[in-house]
């Protein structure tokens, strides 16, 4: 099994599917130039109501659906705090972690221990690996996608241009709800097949890391998918075949390999005059039109 | 002060004086717990909460439970029972291995309040250690893997290679190769005590490769939803984890702390509890097997409880040698059993393991 490449590549791209979504959400949220680290909150939520509607209605289709929902419900508060109320966003995306965990471990009581039926979802899989190309197509090619990246770069000059900067960037946090929320039902209904409160256990925050680490690109979003999601599962087959693995290397590979890419991004936005490849100018600036 | 305050202090006074004096030597026992976990994990928390339960209706009014779940291990600890103390709590749980600093830190600032820690190993005048022996259960479990395995592979999933796992493995590989000579284990660590995704993909891992019957040392329901999608079995872990009867799950190990609470708590009543460190087992009743289900033919449940009831006895000692390490230098002689100096520092698999320990 472990000798099969084919076979071990269909595995990587499916374990990588739950930050891959979480990620590219993410990736789109910061390039509109807001750093929202309820990530994990999101994704939990989407795990429960994902697994509570699939479970209601016998329908995985419908499950994913209702994530994608509640992810971005949950994200609007972020918005409501961080856009109206000019909150700061870390705080404000901490707090949505803490609470997008506090209440699932709430309402998600009446699940526990019910199982679900295994299904398969490969559509899901094939829709985050299409999400890579019409992102990237989006943000370099599309005129929207130009006008996001420019509120995300300097949302002074986008507001003096006439950009409507706050629904822009409400429409970018719920999207990334939404995606995080769809990443944390992948792991409930297809991965797990079951409700645990705290399941995703911190894949949120791999997700963030991610996008560092990607410098901001969907490819490189991928790459990092899979990169942390597959190191992770190969090194659980490694193991399994018989292979000595240093257990405590691989399991802080995520870190040190967010290290590494935090390294080079800071060398490459000293060397390189585009700029590409580093933070958005604007990233985790509150916004307050003054004219 | 005017009429209305002086007629009510004085209708309280009076109220005070007609209270019995015995009010005083009837105060409850003020007991409290720190979880590491939310007593819903269905696992180790939900354990310790059960045991609170059991006590609380044994004492009735004479104790007061209290608990605090989802206490991260370090600062907070330290906090959370600093907290329980000031409220009262002359007796205090701790249930996780990786509080063991923070209850020595606010013992040494409460004399006069009792703690309790689980899994550790520092003691004070009012700080005593209990431990249960899990390895005495996976004696059992693995002579149930080993009659179970069609392919002669069975699994582990280990959390962190320390000794209490590392001892678990090797009690179940040993009692598994007992009933059948063939069986091969594999094992596979996910670094967690909790991270539900983590285990489905170590199952899955490990039924990639042939494993038909596992074991799991990590505290979700994940591993057994994997098990059941793939047709083979498993055990519940630390709870009894029936969702999954008959099968996959096909027995479980259980983690029952009432008998102990009971006794310590009775003790503190009675003015007899002191320091002191314990380890118990099936004989005491603090590790329970869990139902063994029809999946089970009933000559091999009948070899599993033999097994059991031989442990409760103190007949059988899981390690008794003749018995080599991993690699090949010998460990115990013929009949000599393993002290528990020994096991609590467990760092090697025994001879036939083929998995690598991680160092």
């Amino acid at each position: 099994m472990i000798t099969d490449p084919m076979a071990l590549l269909a595995l990587l791209i499916a374990a990588a599917t739950p930050i891959l979504f979480a990620a590219l959400g993410e990736m789109v949220v910061e390039r509109a130039g807001v750093l929202n680290l309820g990530v994990e909150g999101m994704m939990i939520t989407g795990a429960l109501a994902g697994f509570a509607a699939a479970h209601a209605t016998g329908s995985p289709t419908v499950g994913f659906v209702a994530a994608a929902l509640a992810g971005a419900a949950l994200s609007l508060i972020f918005a409501v705090l961080t856009l109206g109320l000019l909150t700061n966003q870390v705080a404000t995306g901490l707090a949505l972690t803490l609470f997008g965990l506090g209440l699932t471990a709430m309402f998600g009581r009446p699940y526990e221990g019910v199982k679900a039926p295994p299904v398969r979802f490969d559509w899901v899989i094939w829709a985050g690996l299409a999400m890579v190309p019409l992102l990237w197509w989006w943000l370099n090619r599309s005129r929207s996608g130009l006008v996001l990246r420019a509120v995300g770069e300097n949302h002074e000059a986008a507001h003096g241009l006439g950009y409507p900067v706050r629904a822009l960037r409400l429409a970018a946090i719920a999207f990334g709800g939404a995606m995080a929320g769809v990443g944390g039902a992948y792991i409930s209904i297809a991965r797990v097949l079951q409700w645990t409160e705290g399941m995703t256990a911190g894949a949120g925050w791999i997700a963030v890391a991610i996008v560092v680490f990607a410098g901001w690109s969907p490819w490189g979003v991928l790459a990092g998918a899979w990169l942390f999601g597959g190191v992770t599962v190969l090194h659980l087959r490694a193991q399994a075949a018989g292979f000595a693995v240093p257990t405590q290397l691989l399991a802080a590979s995520p870190y040190l390999a967010t290290i590494l890419a935090l390294v080079l991004i800071s060398a490459r936005a000293k060397f390189s005059r585009s700029g590409a490849g580093s933070a958005p100018g604007s990233l985790g600036q509150t916004f307050h039109a003054t004219r | 002060m005017d009429r209305r305050t002086l007629l009510a202090s004085a209708a309280g006074l009076a109220t005070l004086a007609a209270l019995p004096v015995r009010a005083q030597a009837i105060e409850p026992l003020k007991v409290g717990f720190i979880y590491v976990g939310p007593v819903g994990d269905g696992g180790w928390s939900y354990q310790h909460d059960l045991a609170r339960q059991a006590i609380e209706k044994t004492y009735g009014d004479k104790i007061k439970t209290t608990y605090i779940e989802s206490v991260p291990e370090g600062a907070d600890a330290e906090r959370a029972l600093t907290q329980l103390a000031l409220a009262g709590n002359k007796l205090i749980f701790a249930t996780s291995f990786g509080f063991m600093d923070a209850v020595i830190n606010v013992a040494k600032k409460f004399p006069d309040v009792k703690f309790e820690h689980a899994t550790g190993y520092k003691r004070a005048d009012n700080v005593s250690t209990y431990d249960a022996r899990f390895y005495e259960g996976r004696a059992v479990i693995g002579t149930i893997a080993g009659l179970m395995t069609k392919s002669n592979k069975i699994g582990y999933i280990g959390s962190f290679p320390i000794p209490e796992v590392v001892q678990g493995i090797n009690s179940a590989f040993l009692a598994a190769r007992k009933v059948n000579p063939s069986v091969e284990m594999k094992v596979v660590w996910v670094s967690s005590w909790f991270d539900p995704a983590k285990e489905a993909d170590a199952a899955a891992a490990l039924i990639a490769e042939g494993v038909d019957v596992f074991m799991q040392h990590t505290d979700s329901t994940a591993p057994l939803a994997k098990a059941q999608e793939a047709g083979v079995y498993g055990f519940g872990q630390a709870s009894d984890m029936a969702n999954f009867k008959p099968k996959p799950r096909i027995s479980s190990i259980i983690d029952n702390w009432t008998p102990y609470y009971t006794r310590r708590v009775g003790a503190v009543l009675d003015g007899t509890w002191k320091s002191e460190g314990v380890w118990l087992g099936i004989g005491d009743g603090e590790v329970e097997i869990g139902e063994i289900t029809d999946a089970v033919p009933a000559d091999v449940k009948a070899k599993a409880e033999a097994v059991k009831d031989a442990l409760a006895k103190g007949e059988l000692h899981p390690f008794t040698g003749p018995l080599k390490k991993q690699d090949g230098s010998d460990w115990l002689a013929d009949g000599q059993k393993a002290t528990d100096e020994e096991l609590s520092g467990m760092n090697f698999f025994v001879e036939g393991i083929t998995a690598q320990l991680p160092s």
